[in-house]
């Protein structure tokens, strides 16, 4: 298999679901161009999975479109449909050697029994398992049963892959290399791609696009660096990564530069982006990355210029990193990510340090 | 310290849990199995008189083989309509499912006897399906059907139809609803994935409804006694002729330790062909 085929765009318009009285969907739209990975992120109950079930056409929405394509299929039935699927608990065929799992959308194709065999050959040898073909699902590891799901779900080069949570049964050490393995797949392949996770990291870490959902509603798409340098609200910013989110007010500093003042008293320059500077004394809220946070532990730190004074109140060693939790003279709790080495590294609970952070990297989040 | 708690501590729980029925079906069923197997060999001296009547005479081979093709009829149409029952049963709501589950067990509340006279009422000649049938026009003369293998095998589906039920609707609920998500996005209509993944996972529950019904039917006795002609005998009435009529108890002996050999190699020929052919996730 190569990357002959460029993959479909994929359009959701105004996708909306309601069981009874409930919106588990809410007005979802996006656009997927083709050949691209685009991961739904968000907690579960997040409307998710639904979403992706719609576009799958496992159920009827209530409202709302889905194209691929360009083309209208919304009330096509899924087995019309031409979208591979790989399910969270994989889903295969327990009754069917692996062999017969990833022959079972080509036979359905009816395509001649050589081609099947060429292509059921060429899909094994693509997640590297030639040698297991006649084992039933249940003598795979779970590592492998995911590669023949992947497998299955790409050999009769559906128009757009879905994933459910795909590595979400699997642990953490195989969970990182199957990351990087399907993401190289699906460039090798060329498919438009939609995964559905809870997992941060591997949204950040697989994806060309990341759209974040809380309560179905879509809260912001975007690439991952633009989510996690430039979350749209406080869900966004404090859902991708650790966050420090600090609530106050708008305020002129000396030079009468607007700043941001906490409501216990924190003062800060900050940078609004996109967004327009409010005026004095609206309501704001800042977040702050806990890796933007650097520490000075000298004592003298405090008289050379700016810089919040803080207690040192709770460490954590984490191997690579350490993390502080500071308090500033106004009780402001602050979360900071050293790099072990650093200076800070010998701080310990309870010591006097100064924390600094760039005017850029303290964002605006609308209030 | 008790005499049980020394007993638990020396043999393990399982076993102690394990001996009460175990002496209870050695005393009132292995012994008194071992008494029809010697019965039928010792009178009083060791003997064949009996298993070489039974091969002689063609009267009891006839018996054999009608007993053979009752249960075999009564098999497949428990299969057929259980299948259907139990797909129903697995397809509906929660709730739905519920009340036809209630309906399956319900007539396990009546008396076999009742119940099998409740159809002699519906199926005699004058009986209520017969007056139906000409209220509405659709014949001139009473339908047999009774004192016929119609009678018997409509009777005996009617009772034995639960045993195929349950076993299938327990693989068909154990079929995670995931597997007909992806055979569909794979590109399988619904007659396909049936075909190919509902019908084959589901096999185990019809192989173990089949077996159930088989060995249960080879015995059955009140329906064909009270539905059965004179002519259709199986073979449990003819032990029960020998025994209360004849007054020959050691060659109803024979009769019956020839129908538990059959039902036993039958089972164990079944075993042999289905094993490690059947699924093993739908059905313990």
């Amino acid at each position: 298999m190569s990357a002959e085929t460029a993959g479909a765009t994929l359009e959701v318009a105004a996708l909306t679901k309601t069981f009874g009285r409930h919106t588990v969907v809410n007005d979802v739209s996006f656009r997927l161009d083709g050949s691209r990975l685009l991961t739904l992120l968000g907690p579960s109950g997040s409307g998710k999975t639904t979403t992706m079930r719609r576009i799958a056409g496992f159920e009827e929405p209530s409202a709302g479109r889905v194209l691929v394509g360009g083309e209208d299929i919304t009330r096509r039935p899924a087995h019309k449909r031409d979208i591979g699927v790989v399910f969270q608990q994989y889903a295969l065929f327990p009754h069917l050697t692996v062999r017969r799992n990833v022959a079972y959308p080509l036979e359905m194709r009816r395509l001649p029994r050589r081609e099947i065999e060429r292509r059921v050959g060429e899909a094994l040898a693509l997640v590297r398992l030639e040698d297991f073909a006649e084992r039933l699902p249940r003598q795979l590891s779970g590592g492998q049963q995911q590669r023949v799901a992947l497998a299955r779900a790409v050999v009769f080069k559906p128009r757009v892959l879905l994933m459910d949570e795909p590595l979400g049964a699997l642990d953490k050490r195989l969970r990182e290399t199957m990351q990087v393995e399907i993401r190289q797949l699906q460039q090798t392949l060329g498919i438009t791609t939609l995964s559905v996770t809870h997992d941060q990291v591997e949204a950040l870490v697989m994806s060309d696009l990341v759209a974040v959902m809380d309560g179905g509603m879509l809260q912001q798409i975007g690439t991952p660096r633009e989510l996690y340098q430039r979350p749209a609200n406080r869900f966004v910013a404090d859902f991708l990564g650790a966050s420090n989110i600090l609530a106050g007010e708008i305020a002129a500093d000396a030079a009468g530069r607007p700043s941001f003042r906490s409501t216990r008293g924190l003062v800060s320059p900050f940078d609004a982006g996109s967004r327009s500077v409010p005026d004095a004394g609206a309501t704001a809220l800042v977040v702050i990355r806990p890796e933007h946070v650097a520490i000075d532990p000298r004592p003298a730190a405090a008289a050379e210029g700016p810089g919040h004074p803080c207690v040192v109140s709770g460490v954590v060693y984490a191997g690579d990193v350490l993390w502080f939790r500071l308090r500033a003279e106004g009780g402001d709790e602050i979360l900071a990510k050293t790099l072990a080495g650093a200076d800070a590294t010998e701080c310990r609970e309870g010591d006097r340090v100064v924390a600094r952070w760039r005017r850029e990297d303290c964002l605006l989040l609308p209030a | 310290m008790s005499a049980i708690d020394t007993l638990v501590r020396r043999h393990g729980l399982t076993t102690c849990l394990l001996l009460p029925p175990l002496v209870f079906l050695a005393a009132f069923f292995v012994v008194p199995l071992i008494e029809v197997v010697r019965g039928s060999f010792f009178a009083p001296d060791l003997t064949f008189d009996h298993y070489a009547r039974m091969a002689s005479e063609p009267l009891y081979l006839r018996v054999v083989s009608i007993t053979l093709k009752i249960a075999l009829l009564t098999v497949l149409l428990c299969v057929l309509l259980g299948y259907a029952a139990a797909y129903l049963i697995a397809t509906a709501s929660p709730r739905a499912r519920q009340l036809l589950m209630l309906c399956v067990i319900v007539p396990f509340f009546l008396s076999t006897l009742i119940r099998n006279y409740i159809w002699m009422a519906i199926l005699q000649r004058s009986g209520l399906l017969n007056h139906a049938l000409r209220d509405l026009g659709l014949i001139t003369e009473p339908l047999a059907l009774m004192y016929n293998q119609t009678g018997v095998v409509v009777v005996m589906v009617n009772m034995l139809l639960p045993f195929t039920i349950f076993p299938i609707l327990s693989s068909l609920l154990a079929i995670s609803p995931d597997l007909y998500h992806a055979s569909s996005s794979l590109g399988a209509g619904p007659i396909r994935t049936f075909c190919r993944v509902t019908l084959p996972m589901s096999l185990p529950g019809v192989v173990a409804g089949a077996l159930l019904v088989f060995i249960v039917s080879l015995g059955f006795f009140i329906t064909p006694a009270l539905v059965g002609g004179q002519k259709e005998m199986m073979i449990s009435n003819l032990i029960d002729f020998h025994i209360r009529q004849v007054l020959n108890w050691p060659f109803a002996f024979a009769l019956a330790n020839v129908l538990l050999c059959g039902t036993l190699v039958l089972y164990f020929l079944y075993a042999r062909s289905v094993e490690g052919r059947l699924p093993r996730t739908a059905f313990p």
